[in-house]
């Protein structure tokens, strides 16, 4: 298949910081495809360069088949893009905020769009209210509907849940993951790993480089180490006695701790005789698999080691 | 040793009752977490603890003071940090700790030592004179912590305090707070993120002003979750997901990549339910459907719902 955005060897410089260094990558259609790294990474500004809304220095970017440069225009109209702020407008209705946007995108006809998407993220009973009147979830849902009010075939998310609490994003994913099976493409960055997981494809940057890009799965997969949780009395004392007579890398948990470990079964038992030489009892313990947080964290470290 | 005693606590504002009866207790020293989604009550009964909102009814001991009769004793107890970082932004590193130092009453020899503190923990050291606006936000989060607790205070709230931060930045927050428990000081913490409640030694979650859940993040998961969480991978998981979701036995679904996660009710009792009925669409293919431990988010959103 075609891939529906694809960038080759992409910078972008400010003065002399490098914020996008020779990035290539491909997103197909109907992908939700996640841009994960810490503040200060690079992501902003590559959402920002694919929106148009900023100029790039070198590289080449297709998106729909068109070259971005020659064709900034036409590829807009077919972008939505959801930045972190919600832009809207407080002392205007929802019915208000779609109307305004609708006029923005040139769309004439949007009655029935607009209900169509008040119906699907289920505002529709709100739909008069003022958009300062609406809770962080409802805002966002909101927001969403503007930047598709004029059927876009790629929508951009810039961290799109920050702030809104975890029922509404539970609500949130559910709407995205109807968007992708009417073929819509989903690009988002965030800094949270556990909504990475929620991604077909990710991309982990750092200091405006790609350092690892796949499927979660296989990206957990990649480093061949997993994580030994142990539950046992007293957790903080035992985490940093192992920590004092171990090398092992420790994540430290309200009542159990994970283990970084390349060899789950030798370090089990190093483990075990350590903290029973300290008379800590080990209540349980299993071998997991890495989050997508503790592989970011290690390849991160792993980066900053070799440069 | 209890470091706050929530009794019967309860507010109302008009007619809308915000906090509904609420008792709870936190020891000393343990990172406490209070979850509930927007509007639930929990920066109104935070508001409460920390003295500056006076309860209709019931009471709290917040560092053995009343904070119906004897809120500005609290006061002096507690540290508090916002989501929006208290911070002066146009005023430098130093200048911000003088300023939270002078308001807790720190001078001379004491304010030093913990302005070093402070310098510490921030990685700000020799950087006394930077504007503040023009900290990362993982840094300015730290320094906005360090002034909090500037006092050395009993207890400290923490209200939302990773919104928008970097996953290596909370990470290093979160060691930071347990530094802070680790040396006897109690925190209480507001998140959203669930992921992160895990850190937490103690959970309670509110919701329409009640108190609905109270426990470590295992017990939660194993007292309060009657549902399983059913992991399915197949070709099309939208579509099978759709289909899934009107199933008596299917109370929420949700999709992670290539993967739904169903959870189910004690109606269900084979994966062969969930195969039979994907099968009705002939095009979707199954790869696997294994059981997986649940997360506290699961654990949550099921009692919410169940609440509603």
């Amino acid at each position: 298949m075609q891939p529906i955005i694809k960038i080759e060897k992409l910078s972008k410089s400010f003065g002399d910081i490098k914020a996008v260094n020779k990035i290539s990558f491909d997103v197909a259609k109907a992908q939700m495809f996640g841009l994960v790294g810490p503040d200060g990474a690079g992501k902003s500004t590559i959402i920002r360069i694919l929106t148009g809304l900023l100029s790039y220095d070198n590289g080449s970017i297709k998106i729909l088949d068109m070259d971005l440069k020659k064709n900034k225009k036409k590829i807009q109209d077919n972008i939505g893009y959801l930045s972190q702020k919600f832009s809207l407008y407080g002392d205007l209705t929802i019915d208000e905020n779609i109307e305004f946007f609708a006029k923005i995108h040139g769309v004439s006809n949007y009655e029935g769009r607009r209900n169509e998407l008040l119906k699907f993220t289920r505002l529709t009973e709100f739909r008069d209210r003022l958009a300062d009147n609406l809770s962080g979830g409802m805002k966002q849902k909101l927001a969403l509907v503007c930047s598709l009010i004029h059927k876009p075939k790629i929508l951009y998310l810039d961290e799109p849940t920050t702030g809104v609490d975890p029922v509404s994003r539970r609500d949130f994913w559910k709407i995205l993951a109807n968007l992708l099976k009417d073929g819509v493409t989903i690009f988002m960055s965030t800094p949270y790993l556990d909504e990475a997981e929620r991604c077909n494809k990710v991309a982990l940057i750092n200091k405006g480089k790609i350092i690892s890009i796949d499927s979660p799965e296989k990206i957990k997969e990649s480093t061949n180490k997993t994580a030994l949780e142990i539950v046992c009395n007293d957790v903080k004392n035992a985490a940093s006695i192992i920590k004092n007579n171990t090398e092992l890398e420790i994540q430290l948990f309200g009542d159990r701790m994970d283990i970084i470990s390349n060899n789950y079964k030798d370090d089990y038992i190093q483990i075990e005789k350590i903290l029973s030489d300290n008379s800590i009892e080990i209540i349980s313990h299993r071998n997991k698999t890495l989050s997508l947080e503790n592989v970011f964290i290690l390849k991160v470290k792993n980066e900053n080691v070799e440069a | 040793m209890l470091s706050i005693e929530v009794n019967s606590l309860s507010k109302k504002f008009g007619k809308f009752l915000a906090v509904d009866n609420v008792s709870f207790n936190v020891n000393k020293g343990e990172v406490f977490g209070f979850l509930g989604a927007n509007g639930a009550g929990k920066s109104t009964t935070i508001r409460m603890l920390c003295g500056i909102l006076e309860p209709t009814s019931g009471d709290a001991k917040v560092g053995g003071f009343s904070v119906m009769n004897e809120p500005d004793k609290v006061k002096q107890k507690i540290g508090y940090m916002s989501q929006k970082f208290s911070l002066y932004n146009d005023l430098t590193v130093e200048e911000n700790i003088n300023f939270y130092g002078g308001v807790y009453g720190l001078f001379g020899e004491k304010l030093n030592e913990r302005k070093k503190w402070v310098l510490k923990i921030s990685d700000l050291k020799g950087k006394e004179n930077l504007i503040t606006a023009s900290l990362p936000g993982g840094i300015k989060q730290r320094l906005a912590l360090g002034t909090a607790v500037i006092h050395n205070p009993a207890i400290v709230f923490l209200d939302e305090p990773t919104s928008g931060v970097d996953p290596i930045a909370r990470r290093q927050f979160w060691e930071l707070i347990n530094d802070i428990s680790d040396r006897g000081t109690t925190v209480l913490v507001t998140t959203h993120y669930l992921e992160e409640a895990e850190f937490c030694n103690n959970i309670i979650l509110i919701n329409a002003g009640k108190l609905i859940a109270h426990g470590t993040p295992a017990t939660l998961k194993k007292d309060y979750l009657k549902n399983k969480i059913i992991e399915i991978e197949c070709d099309d998981p939208v579509s099978a997901m759709n289909i899934l979701s009107k199933e008596p036995f299917v109370d929420d679904t949700s999709i992670f990549g290539n993967n739904i996660h169903l959870s189910v009710n004690e109606i269900y009792n084979s994966k062969t339910q969930i195969s039979d009925s994907i099968k009705t669409n002939n095009k979707i293919n199954i790869k696997r459907i294994d059981p997986i431990v649940p997360t506290l988010e699961d654990v949550f959103i099921h009692l919410l719902e169940k609440g509603k």
